[in-house]
């Protein structure tokens, strides 16, 4: 009897597995709820704060007033919603045809890369602000911000895939020189797939930075009298007083940077899920 | 001893796959890396590279596949005998698996294909084959990550095939694998080998998997990568499990480790 091994405890296997996974469970719930908490904590505070310290809206209105202006200026701030976003989008697609075209052109060749990027750079870094009233003189309004959300958003994308097409496997890129591979199928089948993810990174940010771009721009040229976006509402909101306007559109703004970057990551794991490590469960 | 062997195969040279001829690399930076080096390889013929690492075997091999231009002398791959696509008579199979990650099993395996530009029937026959020689016909439309790694490698492997080339250059194929799925692959290996009759040119570090896969043997010193002996394995076809236990095997063995001892000993680490 005492020499006969330790017989396990039966259950510990059994209950272990449904433990973990509750555990699991419950932990994605507190993950989705804790913001959620958070975001009501925070509403409630806000409308106490109004009401106990009696706050008159055109300095600090409550979220019920926020809350009814979206409802009651829905058409207006619906319209310059859509006139953001198509000016968004229109940035966001100069950015990314714009960046990886670029990309593709430093990776055929050194010397242009060698004489174009420092300037790229120099466009990067130089404040957009501070060059958007200078676009809206010299080129029309609508252009000028499109070229302020591409400027925004381009240098992302082009450094990214750069960066992804230079980090071909080497032994893969022996492959294709040995089967005689030309530079246009070695592009093709080899680096553009392998930059795939870090192209979709940089779209990413690229697609946050188009709203900043257009926003940047609408605000310049919402001074110069003109224009209709969402940032342009909140300017003349703000001449006006109009502050629960005013935080109606920049809750617009948030939602519509929120649905942006989260259609893009949906886009990534979609084109990602089969093969890369980033989109991968995580096992063990 | 080394002499007496080559000048016994003394090979008429139509019916050499490929020829060394005072062949040396240097790098960059001025170092020999290789050579000068002269090797004769017959058509059919199962030869090893072994050496310690940074001996230059793998360099000897980029420049037989072509991949890298030797400093100087001269590299000659015989013309394809079969039908293969596009002129590729020669496979290579890297130390890594060096899949696409992004693309499947059947994808992989017809890239030489799809950049000789062959019609898509045929490629598809082909692919099958090649997938059914390696045993892994049923992993078609898996993607390399859902693979262990012996698996992978019998897809780099099976990638190199599907040209059917008459040359078959294997970098170290096997080093990144566990004994057991080593051994598998290796006799694997040798039962392609005894169907196909490719030539083949195998790069190991070691000793014992040199001896069971060859027919030949070549030993190389390090800085610069010299041939320091060579062997011919008169074993008994078809070798397989037992062979890796006779006497005989061990006997090589022991020949083979003290030709390579000195080339150790030339190294400071």
């Amino acid at each position: 009897m005492t020499s006969s091994l330790p017989t396990p405890p039966p259950s510990v296997a059994g209950q272990a597995e449904p433990d973990r996974r509750t555990d699991h469970g419950i932990l994605r719930l507190v993950r989705i709820l804790l913001p959620v908490v958070v975001l009501a904590v925070g509403i409630a505070a806000w409308s106490l704060v109004v009401r106990i310290n009696n706050i008159p809206p055109y300095v600090l209105p409550g979220p019920q007033a926020v809350f009814e202006t979206l409802v009651k200026d829905w058409p207006v701030l619906s319209l310059s919603l859509l006139t953001t976003l198509r000016t968004t989008l229109e940035g966001f697609v100069a950015a990314g045809v714009g960046g990886i075209a670029l990309a593709l052109l430093f990776n055929q060749s050194k010397w242009l890369e060698y004489s174009l990027f420092p300037y790229a750079v120099i466009l990067q870094v130089t404040p957009v602000i501070a060059v958007a009233p200078l676009l809206l003189i010299y080129l029309p309004q609508q252009t000028a911000v499109i070229v302020c959300a591409w400027i925004v958003g381009f240098f992302p994308v082009l450094s990214n895939t750069t960066l992804g097409l230079n980090s071909v496997d080497r032994n893969l890129a022996g492959l294709f020189q040995l089967y005689g591979a030309s530079r246009m199928q070695t592009l093709r089948y080899l680096k553009l797939p392998a930059a795939l993810p870090f192209i979709l990174g940089g779209l990413r940010i690229a697609g946050g930075l188009s709203l900043i771009g257009a926003v940047v721009a609408e605000i310049a040229a919402g001074s110069a009298g003109a224009g209709s976006g969402l940032a342009f509402r909140i300017a003349e909101s703000g001449y006006r007083l109009n502050i629960p306007r005013m935080f109606a559109a920049l809750l617009l703004l948030s939602a519509a940077g929120i649905v942006i970057y989260g259609l893009l990551a949906l886009v990534s794991h979609l084109i990602l899920r089969r093969w890369h490590e980033s989109a991968l469960r995580k096992e063990n | 001893m080394a002499d007496s062997v080559l000048s016994e195969i003394a090979p008429d040279p139509a019916d050499l796959a490929v020829s060394l001829r005072g062949v040396t690399k240097l790098y960059d930076r001025g170092v020999m890396a290789l050579g000068p080096l002269d090797i004769d390889v017959r058509r059919g013929e199962f030869v090893s590279l072994l050496g310690p690492s940074g001996c230059g075997k793998s360099t000897a091999l980029r420049l037989i596949a072509g991949l890298n231009a030797p400093t100087s002398g001269t590299v000659h791959v015989a013309n394809r005998t079969s039908e293969t696509w596009a002129g590729r008579c020669i496979g290579f199979v890297f130390q890594e698996p060096t899949l696409m990650p992004w693309a499947s099993v059947r994808d992989n395996v017809r890239l030489p294909l799809k950049l000789a530009g062959a019609p898509a029937v045929e490629a598809n026959a082909r692919i099958d084959e090649a997938l059914a020689q390696v045993g892994l016909a049923e992993f078609a439309d898996a993607f390399p990550r859902e693979l262990s790694g012996g698996m992978k490698m019998r897809v780099s492997l099976a990638r190199a095939l599907v040209t059917n080339p008459d040359i078959l250059l294997m970098d170290e194929p096997f080093a990144a694998l566990d004994e057991i799925t080593r051994f598998r692959l290796n006799n694997d290996l040798l039962a392609l080998w005894r169907n196909l009759r490719k030539t083949v040119i195998f790069v190991t570090h070691s000793v014992f998997e040199s001896v069971y896969l060859s027919q030949r043997v070549i030993v190389m010193t390090s800085r610069p990568g010299r041939i320091a002996a060579e062997f011919r394995i008169d074993a008994p076809e078809p070798r397989a499990e037992d062979f890796r236990t006779s006497v005989e095997y061990a006997g090589y063995c022991r020949t083979v480790s003290n030709a390579l001892t000195p080339s150790y000993q030339g190294q400071s680490a």
